[in-house]
């Protein structure tokens, strides 16, 4: 197992490389650069082309990338134009807050859509069931934007039960109890918008899964034990209809760092989805690159936790 | 080797299906009675209803859409009027159920060990080293090399013969009285077919439990049956002891069944079969003798109105008088031919 693990690993390589070329070329190929939005009526042109050469954006573009490449690799994606700072810390800063508010909506997540998935599998065709498939359909057709603005305006605005903006309240100092509190407070209420929309999958997938596992063979033959239907629901009928929920895990613990463009955005969480949206808006190609590279890794990270957490949960599936 | 001792009295028991909003019949008034060391086998076409009648008595259906009347006396209990709850204390504990397909019969999840120990839970009062001990004597009883290590496996690992010996140790670790038995050769190939029929009668010898086989083979039920009741429709339309069935079947679709059987010997090269299919369900005659759509060559004045079971001699009942105008088709069309050609 650890030798395909190590093998996985090293095929990750010529991937990425691959992607950071399309990347980078994508990104120049995007009209304008980060001093575009700088020339004012009174900027002098002779100043930005200085600034242009001075940096290196008049070079060909795959000397930009040989030396950008060259850079990363030793761990270094060069300085945001825009933020005036290390790009590697930018991007950590801003990971660490969107891990936890990624972490805190996967758990509302499943807290609300494993209860939900199970009851309207074991009681399907009920008005229960029915109940819980309107809800799944509504939440799912409903856009991000428009539910994270009504909830934004309802119970942040109307209500006032929560903060309408920023990860934490600037009178707290960090580390003291009040800011990590005053941390989760402000993820409360995106972390439950996510949840709200993410439902719809895990819910449909636990139930298809409970009503197909109700009619199998294994589950007749626990039955014919005479053990209590409780205990085949839990031993038997859950355990199995989870396999397809462990097959996403990996990619949702990856998808941890990746947030999510609308929420953040809407509820101005300085998180990666809103810095990657600044980025791109401001051609600060040394953020985005990095941030797509780091997309990239994550994606193909998350297939192989994927197959790892399956063979560990399914005996049926083993890494060779 | 029987005794009259009666486990399980069967009288009248109709099971219907909901479909829309009526019930329909797939086991239409069968009466049975299976008695302390006996194997008996229930024979007939798929959709006879003779698996509907075996999850009928051990409460395996689905209660929302099935319909179960009549009466199965067992231990001074009616298993017709029993609730998913009260089953529990029955399931398992008293009767076991050994199915059709071992490949997915098991749950691929959970290791041997623990899907053998579970009824024990339940139903006994041993302690975790004592259920342990008890799963490794099932394995060897039911004939499995390595308990220890099979114990510990995942039904993936095994083969379809080891499977259905997994299974079989599962029906039997209460040490139930009775044990239903639905076709649980079908999916095996025919070396493992015997061995476990073997170990069926093996068992059943050192239980005296009563075991009711349920199958479409008639190879198997002379292999193993004491008795057998042939079923069609929903009904039973035959039911003897074995050797007397094979010796001197009776009713007409008995003696189609045998008559369809592929001869090795007899350079006829024609594969007998019945006319007709199988009715469905909703479709099934619910008057008369219900082979009567499959011999129509045989006259209607030949079939009774209200077919009953009559007792031809001791032990052997078969339904319906037409057995006593029935011939195969070609022999009298042969009889027709030589009768005007002579003309």
């Amino acid at each position: 197992m650890w030798k395909t693990i190590v093998r996985r690993f090293l095929i990750m390589i010529p991937q990425l490389f691959v992607l950071s070329l399309i990347i980078f070329m994508m990104a120049k190929f995007m009209p304008g650069d980060p001093f575009t939005g700088m020339i004012t009526p009174e900027t002098d042109p002779t100043r930005i082309e200085e600034l242009r050469e001075k940096h290196g954006l008049n070079d060909p573009w795959y000397e930009q990338y040989i030396r950008w490449i060259g850079n990363a690799a030793q761990g270094d994606f060069g300085m945001s134009y825009t933020f005036k700072r290390d790009v590697g810390a930018l991007i950590g800063e801003r990971a660490v807050n969107t891990f936890w508010l990624s972490l805190v909506s996967v758990i509302i997540l499943y807290a609300i859509a494993i209860p939900l998935g199970v009851l309207a599998g074991r009681y399907h065709n009920s008005w229960l069931d029915r109940l819980i498939i309107l809800y799944s359909f509504v939440s799912y057709a409903i856009p991000t934007f428009i539910l994270a603005l009504l909830f934004l305006f309802f119970f942040g605005y109307t209500l006032g039960w929560f903060p309408t903006s920023g990860s934490v309240d600037i009178k707290y100092d960090p580390g003291t109890f009040g800011y990590v509190m005053s941390k989760i407070y402000h993820m409360l209420l995106p972390a439950i918008t996510y949840a709200v929309l993410a439902t719809t999958t895990v819910i449909q997938y636990l139930r298809s899964e409970i009503i197909d596992a109700k009619t199998q063979d294994y589950v007749r033959t626990a039955r014919s034990k005479g053990i209590p239907m409780k205990k085949v629901y839990s031993r038997h009928i859950f355990r199995n209809s989870l396999l397809p929920i462990a097959a996403f895990l990996g990619f949702t613990i990856t998808g941890l760092l990746g947030g999510s463009i609308f929420i953040e955005t809407i509820f101005g969480y300085p998180g990666m989805g809103q810095l990657f949206i600044s980025s791109i808006t401001s051609r600060d190609y040394s953020v985005i690159t990095a941030l797509v590279m780091l997309y990239g890794f994550l994606a193909l990270l998350g297939s192989l936790l994927s197959d790892i957490i399956m063979s560990i949960v399914d005996p049926r599936i083993r890494i060779e | 080797m029987r005794t009259s001792e009666e486990l399980l009295k069967i009288t009248d028991l109709h099971t219907g299906f909901r479909i829309g909003d009526n019930y329909f019949d797939a086991v239409d008034g069968v009466s049975l009675t299976l008695r302390k060391n006996e194997i008996l086998a229930i024979v007939g076409e798929s959709g006879c209803g003779k698996s509907t009648l075996a999850t009928s008595i051990i409460g395996l259906h689905d209660h929302n859409k099935t319909r179960v009347q009549g009466e199965i006396l067992f231990k001074n209990k009616n298993l017709a009027r029993m609730t998913e709850g009260d089953f529990n204390e029955i399931r398992g504990l008293e009767i076991g159920m050994i199915f059709q397909d071992p490949l997915s019969a098991l749950n691929p999840l959970m290791r041997i060990g623990e899907q053998i120990e579970e009824g024990l839970i339940y139903h006994t009062d041993l302690t975790k080293n004592k259920r342990r001990e008890r799963v490794l004597e099932l394995l060897n009883q039911v004939g499995i090399p390595n308990a220890e290590r099979v114990a510990r496996q995942f039904p993936h690992q095994l083969s379809g013969g080891m499977r259905q010996r997994v299974i079989i140790a599962i029906a039997i670790s209460c040490k139930p009285q009775i044990i239903i038995a639905d076709e649980p050769t079908t999916a095996l190939d025919v070396t493992i077919q015997a061995q476990i029929l073997d170990l069926l009668i093996d068992l059943q010898k050192e239980t005296g439990a009563g075991i009711i086989l349920i199958t479409h083979d008639l190879g198997v039920v002379a292999e193993v049956a004491d008795r057998v009741a042939v079923m069609y429709a929903g009904q039973i339309i035959e039911l003897a002891p074995v050797e007397e069935l094979f010796a001197n079947p009776k009713h007409p679709y008995t003696r189609s069944l045998f008559n369809s059987i592929p001869q090795m010997n007899s350079g006829n090269e024609k594969l007998n079969v019945i006319e007709g299919i199988v009715p469905s369900l909703m479709k099934l005659p619910r008057q008369g003798c219900r082979f009567a759509p499959r011999i129509s060559w045989v006259p209607e004045s030949a079939h009774e109105a209200e077919p009953t079971l009559h007792e031809l001699s001791e032990g052997h009942f078969v339904r319906c008088s037409c057995h006593n105008h029935f011939y195969f088709k070609g022999e009298k069309e042969d009889i027709h031919h030589e009768l005007y050609a002579n003309k």
